[in-house]
């Protein structure tokens, strides 16, 4: 039995204004998390991933937003900003990439954590929000909580910092917590430690998740569902065993014989041809990833391309993958993915 | 035989304190490494942040002052008291993490790529220009584009920039300092493909500072793995991987991510058997300040840091 | 931190020995000596020598440079030669007056400056920023002593609002509710003038320093803690902009103190900017050094202070 659903993404396009005109980095994208969920986005820079939980969380201030965001029956995308307020840091919260710039640097440890609680519970008291911090700064491992809830981000490592952030996160015991490239900017073990333990507050709080990583190996350890988005779009979507062990789409593909020091990469690794397109240079019209896969007959594509339903809950655009091949290696060390651009 | 010989190099930085600002303590960032890189190989440095991988890297290329130990290029002493030095730096050149600010945004890539021939060999502008467009092919850049500035490239692209002026003096050691680390994985993939084509090509040998196992373990013959300014083990990669001996290499090979997510619960199992572990047994390999012992010879090619028997 | 300050102070000393090195030399290099006008055209050549001889003005300069600074540690400045009294007692009343129109000035300038860089830095691009930045252009293409001059011909002269000269009117009691009006009536106009050009620096920093932190990634870390803008903007951006601008408060006292030169002549402000400028033409030269002495020690001792603060204000100098 599936577990309620927390958010509902219908048909979400988020638009950027360069010059004069709009272009959509969020491109018709639909999707579901439910409750104790982890949902991947995976994608390169220039997918729209990160655009996509800015979106939702409404920290866009000069983008357009078309389509529906329904979070436990409100519709996010209609909401004033002094109605947001009220769900963001509460119902919802964010972990982001940074850690080393995303806590202000003149503020004491407890009074950014106190803060998310003050907004979000007025009857607490100095010392209760002081009290209640550390009780959450050893909620997420950090050790001598009492010491650094009167200490300056500046005085703590990248992964303390991280579980700094991560407390603020949980603070209100949120029901959907998006992490945005939680781990990127942090060593190896630290990222062990730091999945386990948006892992374990998931199970805890039965939150849905939202992660969002360009690291494959982060999505096969943590997700539940992945949705890989390319261009702005999302091109395959299934539970997390299918995208790993029967990708379809040529860009998901392509991705995991990229990495190297995996079952699928080979002694050379494959090389995705060309470069991601500006978003000013998207291609609107086919199939986006066309140019990225030259060998591939034009007929394979769809003009206009739709998510297909492989198998149950298996979505993959456009008919491309049908006939998808990687090419001889020869040929394709000449191009080696370099246009001019 | 080896073209790189590192022999208990030791880098301290003095730290300043106290109201006459003197040197009241030092950080050890390297502390008694020793080390060779073959001739033709390419041998992998490994650590988390701050555990002076860089420094080292950055140490053979001359740009951090030696604390103590010795360096040796083909028999040449790198860091010999003045008089003797040798001018080796046409033959080791250093490839850099980040491609954006690595590359002067204001100069053309003719410039860019000309500036270390311009430091060593006289050539007429029209040799030079001749010279910088077959360097640009070789990396796989078109020739025209010599006029152009480097935000006219792509990421994987200005790296390849970059390799082109390390290549420009025929070097025979390349340092690549996490080369791949800011670009994304398909851009990763080109590069790395790339250095492996150049490498065969030129007959390169290749020292890759990496933070990144699964990186590190597709390109390297050989690693060291450091921790806290210490090599706490080195070995064939497949030695590493497969047989790791020290528990710190235990756990940074347990860290990585297994992309198979039907191994999901089994590989965190094991990671937090790993974890456990490492917490109890601390002690047995490591010393009381928390630092790596002497590596000793367990095979031919394996070596691990474990305490005296006894 | 008190590490901190005790270092910043122990590097105070050398620079007050370099000062007064500087001064001294300065002062022997002027035309003329202590003595020189002072001589009776009909004295003879033997007499003055013997003089010079008795005043120590043919000693070594070491013994002379001594002679000075232990003097001046004393607070002898030596006499005027002008005005036949201690330099200290006619500095004494001047400085006093500098230092409120310096202290009314900085109030000016904070009081117009942070609500206007704050509001340029919020809303930038927009119509009232441009508006703001173009008066800032203006301030600082606009020469201090011809604004200065307008003011006082207009508001001083052609309206008739506000006195043209000296720090009080005359026989008020001092320290009578008169006195003090008349007194803040007198520093009104030279403060503005010198606020109104003095502000543009700050203002622009402040613009320039909120937009910067605008963009910072704990800004976007704030709103997604569900924080209203106004608290966005008053906890974080606000707040951590504007303490660099109070470590400058020194140098801003500093800046005025030795820029009062100008204002206070226009202003016929009795201050010791206006004392200088008397002084160098009557060339009473022992009053000139102590003034450019008591500058350079401004200077110093405004360093000082900003850092100080600075290392008060900002936990990643403090905690070290």
């Amino acid at each position: 039995m599936l577990s309620q659903e927390l958010l509902k993404i219908n048909n979400l396009s988020t638009s950027f204004q360069i010059d004069e005109e709009y272009y959509a980095a969020v491109d018709d994208v639909s999707l579901t998390v439910r409750e104790n969920e982890v949902l991947a986005i995976v994608g390169e820079s220039g997918s729209g991933k990160s655009a996509t939980a800015f979106s939702i969380m409404g920290l866009h201030n000069r983008g357009k937003i078309e389509g529906e965001m329904l979070f436990q029956g409100q519709d996010l995308a209609k909401l004033s900003t002094s109605e947001m307020n009220k769900i963001r840091g509460k119902d919802m919260s964010m972990i982001f990439q940074d850690p080393l710039t995303a806590l202000n640097p003149l503020m004491e440890i407890g009074v950014q954590i106190g803060e998310v609680l003050l907004l979000h519970n007025k009857n607490m008291s100095k010392t209760e929000r002081r009290n209640y911090a550390i009780e959450l700064l050893g909620r997420v491992g950090i050790p001598r909580p009492e010491r650094v809830v009167d200490q300056f981000p500046h005085e703590l490592s990248g992964g303390m910092r991280q579980r700094v952030i991560i407390a603020i996160a949980i603070a209100n015991q949120p029901k959907l917590l998006i992490a945005d490239e939680p781990t990127t900017a942090l060593d190896v073990t630290i990222q062990a430690q730091i999945l386990d333990l948006i892992q374990e507050l998931k199970d805890d709080l039965n939150s849905g998740v939202i992660l969002i990583t360009h690291d494959l190996g982060v999505v096969a350890e943590m997700a539940d569902r992945v949705a890989v988005m390319y261009a702005g779009q999302i091109v395959e979507e299934s539970d997390v065993e299918s995208v790993f062990v029967n990708p379809q789409h040529p860009y998901t593909r392509s991705l995991l014989s990229s990495i190297p020091a995996t079952d699928y990469a080979q002694d050379r690794l494959h090389v995705i041809q060309g470069i991601v397109p500006s978003l000013k240079h998207l291609p609107r019209t086919g199939c986006r990833f066309k140019g990225r896969i030259p060998w591939i007959d034009d007929d394979a594509h769809e003009d206009h391309p739709v998510l297909h339903e492989v198998s149950e809950g298996h979505f993959v655009r456009c008919t491309c993958y049908q006939h998808f091949y990687f090419p001889d290696e020869n040929k394709e060390d000449q191009a080696n993915g370099v246009t001019e651009g | 035989m080896a073209l790189l010989k590192v022999d208990d190099l030791k880098i301290h930085f003095p730290i300043h304190g106290g109201i006459l600002n003197r040197k009241i303590d030092e950080v050890k960032a390297v502390d008694g490494v020793s080390f060779e890189v073959r001739e033709g190989e390419t041998y992998g440095l490994v650590g988390e942040s701050g555990s002076g991988k860089t420094t080292t890297g950055k140490a053979v290329m001359g740009l951090n002052n030696i604390t103590d130990g010795d360096i040796y290029f083909e028999d040449s002493h790198l860091n010999a008291k003045k008089g003797k030095k040798v001018d080796v730096r046409n033959d080791i050149q250093m490839i850099f993490q980040d491609p954006y600010s690595s590359l002067n945004p204001r100069k053309r890539v003719i410039d860019i790529v000309a500036e270390p021939i311009r430091n060593y060999e006289k050539l007429s502008k029209d040799e030079e220009k001749k010279r910088v467009q077959e360097l640009l092919e070789r990396v796989g850049i078109s020739s025209d584009s010599i006029m152009k500035y480097p935000h006219e490239f792509s990421g994987g692209q200005r790296q390849r920039i970059g390799v082109a002026r390390a290549i420009a003096l025929n070097p025979k050691l390349i340092i690549a300092d996490e080369p791949v680390s800011a670009l994304d994985v398909s851009v990763q993939a080109q590069v790395l493909n790339f250095l492996q084509d150049i490498q065969k090509e030129m007959d390169l040998t290749l020292f890759f500072i990496a933070h990144d196992l699964g990186v590190i373990k597709h390109m390297c013959d050989r690693i060291g793995i450091m921790y806290q300014g210490r090599l706490v083990e080195e070995g064939l990669t497949e030695e590493i991987f497969n047989n790791p001996q020290h528990i710190y290499t235990k756990r940074l090979v347990a860290a990585i991510p297994d992309v198979d997510p039907r191994n999901r619960e089994k590989h965190r199992e094991f990671r937090a058997q790993i974890k456990e572990e490492y917490q109890q047994s601390f002690y047995d390999y490591f010393n009381e300040e928390g630092l790596a012992f002497n590596l000793k010879q367990i095979t031919d090619t394996h070596k691990v840091a474990l305490p005296e028997r006894g | 931190m008190w590490k901190f300050i005790v270092r910043r102070l122990i590097i105070t000393l050398p620079q007050l020995l370099l000062l007064s090195l500087l001064v001294f030399f300065m002062a022997s290099l002027m035309p003329g000596d202590a003595f020189t006008s002072q001589i009776d055209p009909s004295l003879s050549q033997d007499a003055i020598e013997e003089q010079r001889e008795r005043l120590g003005l043919n000693d070594p300069w070491y013994q002379q440079y001594g002679r000075w600074v232990s003097g001046v540690a004393e607070g002898d400045f030596g006499t005027s030669t002008a005005h036949y009294r201690p330099v200290t007692d006619l500095i004494w009343e001047r400085m006093i007056n500098t230092i409120w129109l310096s202290l009314l000035s900085v109030i000016f300038i904070y009081a117009i400056g942070i609500p206007l860089g704050i509001i340029s830095g919020r809303w930038n691009d927009r119509l009232v920023d441009q508006i703001i930045t173009g008066y800032t252009y203006l301030g600082f293409a606009t020469p201090i002593f011809i604004f200065a001059l307008v003011v006082l011909f207009f508001f001083g002269f052609t309206l008739g609002w506000f006195p043209t000269g000296g720090s009080v009117a005359s026989g008020l009691e001092p320290g009578s509710f008169e006195y003090i009006v008349s007194k803040l009536h007198h520093l009104l106009l030279p403060a503005l003038s010198i606020a109104l050009i003095g502000v543009v620096g700050t203002v622009q920093y402040l613009r320039s320093e909120i937009i910067d932190t605008k963009q910072k990634d704990f800004i976007i870390t704030a709103r997604a803690k569900g924080a209203p803008e106004s608290r966005v903007y008053n906890r974080h951006i606000f707040r951590n902009s504007v303490l660099p601008i109070a470590a400058f408060f020194g140098y801003e006292i500093t800046m005025l103190i030795t820029g009062s030169v100008f204002v206070e002549q226009i202003f016929s402000y009795p201050g010791m900017g206006n004392l200088f400028i008397e002084s160098i033409l009557i060339r009473d030269f022992p009053v000139v050094t102590a003034v450019v002495l008591l500058f350079g020690l401004a200077a110093i001792l405004g360093a000082l202070l900003s850092d100080i603060i600075l290392s008060i204000v900002d936990p990643r100098i403090r905690i070290k």
